[in-house]
């Protein structure tokens, strides 16, 4: 694959209701922060990925919304429906094909504009699951519970995710969510849907997030230091939840095994740095570690408790607080890939990873993470 | 491009008002079996998988995730796309761009809708802003009609010029046995159905449709090995301008076509594009629309339309013809529709369009239409690209 970089990256701040900001503020402002960064204008660009979802807008056609906001006036543009890493993927592929040098990625969500429940309940099958109210929190719940039922993990060790990830999101200045909280916090939580409480959970969101992707030439003459791409996998599987083992991630080991295939990697907890997962709900970010290889199946709760997934561990996960201290769906795929670039630059301040070169940025799509995609980008 | 680009297989589901013998998961299979067996493969084969509708149509979030049984991505990559009533060509440049990148080498695309689940036009009312256009935009019928008023004012044009345009897409649709619409009608028979928003009438209007389509793109390796006459992909370009429908520049045809048309024949070294294009798989909304927007591609000069379809040239043995597949006019899956376009372009390149198959053509250009007056032109030919 032809190298291509990540050149700018932009964020709003995530916050629980920005009723200052339509979403064409939202995208705006990500998107002239992305700019400034790269050190372009938007003339600059010539092609744009938006990333939007009509049941979270609630608005059919939702990039209609935006189109102005993200420049692609007079520009080859296209929509993604799904999460951002699968959006910028397809930015990926448009500088690949050698039609395109420069790619802006933009997603925007507004969660404080709609019902997660109605909303998410609308994924499942209209005859047969959705009336015994099926929604993100329910169904992430079934899975927790196999998941822990399968290979003993604790509510303390899902907790510990949560303790830790709330902690970090007092380094970012990006992040909704920074506290500081202890597992007994956690357990004591309001109980959502068993075994998944309300400190286990993540958040409701209102943000963007920005990205420019841009070809080996113009990413070296940036005013920053280019972070490369070096692969990236996407996978779906089954979509009735009776027909997985929930407990087993599939899609993500084979988009993971894709991604480290490409990138030449081949042993993901020694060769990355710094990780920013997809932790929707704690149990997420130790079933995912699992996924991704950086432990043996059945070991993220061991994995936690080892303290490598610290800021100071071996394998630091999540230092931006990750998913639990900040939830714009569709954005927080992308947002992941932001935090990686900023990492891997050496730019991130409070939060940054100390001598962090390879690092892996993951989105999800669907029910219980029925599909994943797998980035891993490289610093210079 | 990494890798050059062909069409190999194509698959339509047969269209009507409601198929209501099928659920959606079954039409997509529908589909998608038609194009494995037209380009020779099986699921197996298959790299990656990109789809689209319009989610408002049938209420299912992530239909990427819930169609996974029908759509052949079981345990394989794919991705949602979705830019309204483009969707379908949408669907198809992302699928060109999975394979023109090198990362894919055979990738189907799946457009697909069933409109007899949904409130069509309350749903398309959503697209408009909720404060500024929402309470007065009347949907797709009434913008169209809009803009028809327009056309007729500035370029001198009848009802009884935009009807030729209905009688002679549901003529053609007579000859292709997928069709929604398959009833020949009159200039009489369009002017004297019911007014739905003035000028436009009933037989002015595409239909609601239940269908799907799938189209397998292979790279240049794969496609050589697949068939004797791949269909290939020259050029794609996409103008979605607008975000609010009084944005829209109506000064004169579809200003968001001519730009795509203009790069697509400026990367591709079209110079003629009436001559050097042999069929038009063209989307139209509306008779009004088929009609003004010929001007938009770039094949006559502005207000000639009216001109070239009076004197039968875009008819199935003119020397261009418009949708000899009988277009969006006579079958209109909105999610598909772009898609079918697409597809028809890519059976005429390769051969094999059957009844309305257009003698030895050999570049056909496909359109899209949707959104705030949005645009996605691509341009197919058996030549292989340089």
């Amino acid at each position: 694959m032809k190298r291509i970089g990540i050149i700018g990256v932009g964020q709003t701040r995530y916050e629980r209701m920005k009723t200052e900001d339509t979403y064409a503020d939202l995208i705006f402002e990500a998107t002239v922060k992305a700019l400034d960064d790269a050190g372009l204008g938007i003339d600059d660009i010539d092609n744009v990925i938006t990333i939007s979802n009509d049941f979270w807008d609630g608005r059919t056609i939702s990039s209609m919304a935006i189109t102005d906001a993200c420049g692609s006036y007079g520009k080859n543009v296209s929509t993604v429906e799904g999460d951002g890493t699968f959006g910028a993927l397809y930015g990926l592929m448009r500088i690949l094909s050698g039609a395109f040098r420069t790619t802006l990625v933009v997603a925007h969500c507004k969660g404080s504009e709609g019902s997660n429940h109605f909303i998410t309940n609308a994924m499942f099958n209209p005859i047969y699951e959705r009336m015994i109210g099926l929604d993100s929190i329910s169904s992430s719940a079934l899975q927790a519970r196999r998941y822990m039922e399968k290979y003993n993990i604790t509510e303390e060790q899902c907790a510990m995710v949560s303790v830790k990830n709330h902690k970090n999101a007092f380094n970012n200045p990006f992040a909704q969510l920074a506290m500081n909280i202890t597992i007994e916090d956690v357990l004591k939580s309001k109980m959502l849907s068993d075994p998944i409480k309300l400190l286990d959970a993540s958040p409701i969101s209102d943000g963007a997030c920005a990205i420019i992707l841009a070809e080996e030439e113009i990413a070296k003459k940036g005013p920053k230091r280019p972070v490369w791409i070096r692969g990236v996998g996407h996978f779906a599987e089954a979509y009735n939840l009776g027909d997985r083992d929930l407990a087993e991630p599939l899609s993500l080991i084979r988009a993971a095994k894709k991604a480290y295939t490409m990138a030449g990697i081949t042993d993901p907890f020694k060769e990355i740095d710094v990780a920013e997962i997809y932790d929707a709900f704690s149990y997420q970010e130790l079933l995912w570690t699992e996924g991704l290889g950086f432990c043996e199946r059945g070991g993220g709760g061991r994995l936690i408790e080892s303290g490598a997934t610290e800021m100071d561990g071996e394998l630091p996960i999540n230092p931006s607080g990750g998913v639990l201290s900040a939830h714009p769906v569709l954005v927080a795929g992308l947002a992941r890939i932001a935090e990686i670039t900023i990492q891997l630059r050496g730019e991130a301040e409070a939060r940054q990873v100390h001598r962090a070169r390879v690092g892996l940025a993951h989105g999800i799509n669907g029910a219980c993470g029925q599909a994943h995609c797998v980035w891993i980008l490289e610093g210079e | 491009m990494a890798q050059r680009v062909a069409i190999v297989g194509t698959g339509q589901t047969y269209h009507k008002s409601s198929r209501a013998d099928v659920n959606g998961v079954e039409l997509i299979q529908e589909a998608v079996g038609r194009a494995l067996e037209d380009a020779g493969i099986t699921r197996k084969d298959i790299d990656a998988v990109v789809i689209g509708n319009m989610d408002h149509f049938e209420g299912i979030n992530y239909v990427d995730m819930w169609s996974i049984d029908g759509n052949g991505a079981l345990n394989k990559p794919i991705m949602k796309v979705t830019t309204g009533g483009t969707t379908g060509t949408t669907v198809a440049i992302a699928a060109f761009y999975h394979v023109a990148s090198g990362l894919f080498d055979i990738v189907l695309a799946i457009g697909w809708e069933k409109n007899s689940e949904s409130d069509t036009t309350a749903a398309i009312i959503t697209c408009a802003d909720p404060y500024w256009e929402r309470p007065t935009f009347g949907g797709a019928i009434a913008g169209l009609a809009a803009g028809a008023v327009g056309y007729m004012h500035r370029y001198g044009i009848t009802e009884r010029d935009a009807a030729l345009i209905s009688v002679r897409d549901r003529k053609n649709a007579l000859k292709n046995p997928y069709a929604h619409l398959r009833k020949e009608i009159t200039v009489e028979d369009v002017l004297n159905s019911p007014m739905l928003a003035y000028p436009i009438k009933f037989l002015d209007i595409c239909p609601r449709t239940d269908g799907a389509c799938a189209v397998v793109f292979a790279s240049e390796e794969k496609a050589r090995r697949l068939t004797e006459r791949p269909a290939w992909v020259h050029q794609v370009a996409t103008r979605h301008n607008y975000t609010y429908f009084t944005d829209v520049d109506r000064s004169g045809p579809m200003p968001t076509l001519y730009e795509a048309c203009m790069e697509v024949y400026k990367k591709a070294g079209i110079r003629d594009p009436f001559h050097e294009i042999d069929v038009v798989e063209m989307y139209t909304p509306s008779s009004f629309a088929g009609l003004v927007w010929i001007d938009a591609l770039g094949v006559c000069k502005e207000g000639e339309a009216v001109r070239l379809v009076n004197d039968g040239v875009t008819e199935m043995d003119g020397e261009l013809p418009i949708n000899p597949s009988g277009g969006v006019i006579s079958t209109n899956p909105i999610g598909a529709t772009g898609l079918i376009r697409v597809a028809e372009a890519a059976m005429q390149v390769s051969g094999k369009a059957g009844e309305h198959q257009i003698p030895d053509a050999k570049t056909a250009l496909a359109t899209g239409f949707g959104g705030c007056h949005w645009s996605d032109v691509v341009l197919i030919s058996s030549k292989r690209p340089d």
